[in-house]
């Protein structure tokens, strides 16, 4: 690892003003791909800004048919949340999927959803929930939050806060894991809400999570899995690897959603 | 350079540190605790996981400047005196290891799922809980035997405790 210089500020308005001060700069939450990274030099900040020790951006609470988790709140707790696993379960059971126990015990939501990787699980959440992002500077819809691979609408000075999820009639999460890496080949999201139902996709998209709409609108009439027999995805929009090849992930995709499907109940 | 202070083991410790120090290269090179391993580089294999403030973690993923003011387990904090820790005690007892490299932090993960789950755990918990710790001999099966018996033998001292 490159030499850094670390920052360890105790409120969200502390850490704005080193984002904004500071060159060359990188926020550290939970550190489970950043550190990695900076340890494989792929990734050489001057200077990080650590978000771990900040109270205001940890905690979930409910209320009024939201969910409302705060950036910092790492996996595990997220999945052990006796109120996320009352509202939302498929939620809780997503983030008890992600990496292992020790990722999950550092690892938060926010560092997850800020970075955006293409396999990464929460941001199929965000999406097919249709969360709201809230940052140090105003409130993002999902739908206008993700911009592509490792890519989002965040500016370069802004800090992601606390996501506030609508609790939906029900939801499922269908994930085909990397055995080895345990990130999403594909996972799917589907959330039935009361303006209708999104399918949220990771893991297969070349351009990162996106929505599903041909599936969406098949399942307004049919909540069924067979509702999606005659679609298809075109492969060229997906990612290609060792692991699975554009064809077998546009496949995949309807298989895992099916699967979604049928855990609603 | 970054002032930290934590406790390890039980003892107070202060040290200045690099801030790009790992947290695992700090433990074994300023401490000398050369028990937790690093064994992928890449944050994969779970050889150096340790305690932090209770939890299991990835010692090799997490700078030493963040872990500045927690409390610090590592696998030769665990015995008391000669007395091993019911999980090290299980581990010799079933040999759940072969050439060893990865048994600080297969212990240090089973003591964090037993306390974590409590009670007696069963073989598809075990084996779900230590997704994050590879044993390169493929040696799981006394691995997996070795903290069942643990898991049975904590709870009824626990239960004998009450």
């Amino acid at each position: 690892m490159y030499q850094t210089t670390y920052h360890r500020p105790s409120t969200v308005q502390e850490a704005a003003s080193l984002l904004a001060s500071a060159e060359d700069v990188k926020l550290l939450a939970g550190g489970q791909t950043l550190i990695p990274t900076m340890k494989q030099r792929l990734a050489a900040p001057a200077n990080l800004i650590d978000l771990g020790r900040i109270a205001e951006l940890k905690g979930i609470t409910v209320s009024g048919g939201t969910v409302t988790i705060g950036a910092g709140t790492t996996h595990a707790e997220v999945h052990t949340s006796a109120d996320v696993k009352a509202a939302i379960p498929a939620l809780a059971k997503l983030a008890g999927g992600i990496g292992d126990p020790h990722v999950r015990h550092l690892g938060t939501i926010g560092g997850s959803v800020a970075n955006n990787d293409p396999a990464a699980d929460y941001p199929s959440a965000v999406l097919g929930l249709g969360a709201t992002v809230v940052t140090t500077k105003r409130e993002i819809p999902a739908d206008d939050f993700f911009a592509g691979m490792f890519t989002t609408a965040l500016e370069e000075d802004e800090i992601i806060v606390r996501f506030v999820f609508p609790v939906p009639r029900k939801a499922a999460y269908a994930k085909f894991a990397n055995p080895a890496s345990r990130y999403a080949m594909t996972g799917v999201f589907v959330a039935v809400t009361g303006d209708g139902v999104r399918v949220a996709v990771t893991g297969a998209g070349s351009d990162g999570v996106f929505r599903w709409m041909d599936a969406e609108a098949a399942l307004a009439s049919d909540l069924s899995p067979s509702a999606l027999d005659g679609l298809s995805l075109d492969p060229s929009g997906m990612l290609s690897d060792i692991h699975g090849d554009a064809a077998y992930r546009a496949n995949l995709v309807k298989v895992m959603a099916k699967r979604a499907l049928a855990a609603l109940g | 350079m970054a002032t930290i202070s934590l406790t390890v083991n039980g003892k107070a410790v202060t040290a200045t540190v690099e801030d790009r120090t790992l947290l695992v290269q700090y433990l074994r090179e300023n401490l000398g605790l050369t028990g937790t391993h690093v064994g992928c580089d890449t944050s994969q294999c779970g050889a150096c996981v340790i305690l932090v403030d209770g939890r299991a973690v990835k010692a090799c993923t997490m700078l030493a400047a963040q872990a500045d003011g927690s409390t610090v387990t590592t696998i030769e904090g665990l015995a008391t005196g000669d007395q091993l820790h019911p999980v090290q005690a299980a581990f010799r007892e079933h040999h759940g290891l072969q050439c060893g490299f990865c048994t600080p932090g297969m212990i240090m993960a089973a003591v964090d799922m037993i306390n974590r789950r409590g009670g007696a755990l069963d073989e598809q918990t075990i084996r779900h809980e230590l997704e994050g710790n590879i044993c390169r001999c493929t040696g799981y099966h006394n691995i997996v035997k070795a903290i069942q018996a643990a898991s049975a033998e904590m709870a009824g001292m626990r239960q004998a405790a009450e």
